[in-house]
């Protein structure tokens, strides 16, 4: 990538393979046609690329063609399950189950669905991040519509015990959807062998082109409808309306069909970099927390809090050489620290510490190497220059001193 | 966001990093801020019998703004009397590194600091 900048910031997005790339070109100018024009050859032949793309994003995630609905990316999809389910269920029900630490996408909707009169659980995490499955299955009730559990957490990296979610929600006869967006393309997700029924996926994050993404829709057993959030022509069994992105959706097909092909040896290769990164600074600093479950996680990601040393000034020592995102406040532009880190259970001052490094198919050894020496010599300058590093080392109680919080 | 050259330059290379005997009754000390904020800053003032900073230290933990609002503030303490020193204003720091809005409490930090430190040091010294 451009000026030796390492690229450790893959769960916010992903480059766009350069395979997919040159499978998308063609469908810029020489094949402009409208998937839904039926009356020419440009309309037919974008419909079959579609389809054709269709299959291959089906086929990565084991389910029928006809399951999966393009949209605009996760968010969407996100949107277009939550929203459409409760409207779709309202009969049966008005009761929504989700975790605090789930993404925007998913809580901003349940927010909507408790002003249009729902009723939402948010379940807390563990310290591990992990769901609490009794807590789940208590939580429903005989009014509940939907469980939406994400697959894996976008900033520690922390997988959801799926397939025990599935069956409590088979055993109660709810929904259960999943916000996979970080999952899939990365490791296996197989939403029919776990019992989850609508799933979000988005193929910027999987090597593929930003603004597009899918619901998956489960067709029989059960039968699965949501009501459209965007009406319009009726595209996409009426579910979502607008003239598909053919371009994009091209470009999502060939990512989902090299990522089925490469994820495994992706994931094999990157667990190794992530754990010597990870190793390296245990090794070489003290006090260094790796945040979230360390054995129920995605292969490419860390999350780390360096005590001590703030986030966003710790950035700021490498940040011309190294790109990767923080739980800092000063990163947000809420001046919170991160929901997901405090929900596990972190003081806000481990939050405001924290560092997130997620690796990708294009990640170098070098790069780790590099990243090492550049991170650590960071934090040690941050500690120098850091009074509560200083008072920690003169054996102050740093909780019995009187700060004067502003 | 980009920040300015004069940040950058705080940020990479800060002015006075260190530590003063706070025992010693010609230093004053302020400490500001809290962890669960994500920023402390410390800032401490040597004074001479004349009532001149003669020497200004600070330790930050904290965000690159921050660190520089500290830098900055110890070079302007160095060689004022105290009553110079409690006139630095914030909004001289906001202006000096050209800080973005969401950083501006760094800059009020700094001021805290400076004018606790100035309190300190009068305290001790019966003034
Ligand atoms: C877990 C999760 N869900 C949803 C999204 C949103 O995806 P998109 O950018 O495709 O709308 C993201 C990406 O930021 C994410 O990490």
């Amino acid at each position: 990538m451009e000026n030796n900048l390492i690229y450790f910031d893959n769960n916010s997005t992903t480059p766009c393979d350069p395979r997919v790339v040159d499978t998308m070109l063609p469908w810029f100018y020489q094949n402009p046609g409208n998937a839904a024009s039926r009356s020419h050859a440009f309309g037919w032949k974008a419909e079959e690329a579609v389809d054709y793309a269709r299959g291959q994003v089906a086929d990565l995630i084991s389910v029928e063609s006809k399951e999966i609905i393009f949209t605009s990316g996760a968010t969407e999809a996100n949107n277009l399950a939550i929203k459409g389910v409760f409207e779709m269920y309202a009969r049966k029900g008005n009761h929504i189950i989700t975790l605090t630490t789930e993404h925007k996408a998913v809580l901003d909707a349940c927010d909507k669905v408790e002003k249009l009169g729902g009723d939402v659980t948010y379940l807390s995490v563990d310290r591990e991040g992990l769901v609490d499955l009794k807590a789940l299955e208590d939580a429903i009730t005989d009014k509940t519509v939907l469980v939406s559990i994400m697959w894996a957490n976008n900033e520690t990296g922390v997988i959801q015990p799926m397939k025990e979610i599935g069956e409590i929600c088979a055993r109660k006869g709810v929904l259960f959807f999943s916000d996979a967006t970080q999952a899939v393309g990365k490791i296996p997700v197989d939403p029919k062998a776990t019992g989850v029924h609508l799933m979000a996926f988005t193929a910027h994050k999987m090597y593929g082109p930003k603004g597009v993404g899918a619901l998956f829709v489960n067709r029989k057993k059960p039968r699965v409808k949501v009501v459209a959030q965007m009406d319009g022509g009726g595209h996409e069994r009426g579910m979502r309306s607008g003239t598909l992105n053919v371009t994009g959706i091209v470009g999502f097909g060939k990512a989902a069909e090299i990522a089925k092909e490469e994820m495994e040896a992706d994931a094999k290769r990157l667990v190794v970099l992530r754990d010597k990164l990870e190793r390296a600074f245990e090794e070489r600093l003290e006090e260094v927390y790796v945040n979230g479950s360390r054995t129920s996680r995605m292969p490419h990601v860390t999350n780390i809090s360096f005590k001590h040393v703030e986030g966003e000034g710790l950035m700021m020592t490498f940040n011309e050489n190294i790109a990767v995102s923080s739980g800092s406040a000063c990163t947000s532009s809420s001046l919170e620290p991160s929901y997901v880190l405090i929900a596990l259970g972190l003081g806000d001052d481990l939050a405001h510490s924290s560092i997130r490094f997620s690796l990708g198919r294009f990640t170098k050894e070098e790069e780790i190497d590099r990243a090492i020496d550049l991170v650590a010599n960071g934090v040690t300058h941050m500690r120098d220059l850091s009074p509560i590093w200083e008072m920690y080392k003169e054996g102050v109680d740093l909780d019995s001193v009187q700060w004067q919080e502003h | 966001m980009a920040y300015s050259e004069k940040l950058l330059d705080h940020f990479k290379n800060p002015k006075n990093v260190g530590t003063l005997d706070k025992s010693k009754k010609s230093v004053g000390t302020g400490l500001v801020g809290a962890p669960e904020c994500g920023d402390v800053m410390r800032l401490q003032i040597k004074v001479s019998e004349e009532g001149v900073i003669e020497d200004a230290k600070f330790k930050t933990f904290g965000c690159g703004s921050a660190i520089a609002s500290s830098s900055l503030a110890t070079e302007w303490l160095k060689g004022k009397n105290l009553d110079e020193a409690s006139t630095i204003d914030n909004m001289d720091i906001v202006e000096e590194l050209a800080l973005p809005p969401v950083k501006i409490h760094c800059s009020v930090l700094a001021e805290d600091a400076i004018k606790m430190a100035i309190k300190d040091y009068r305290e001790k010294n019966g003034q």
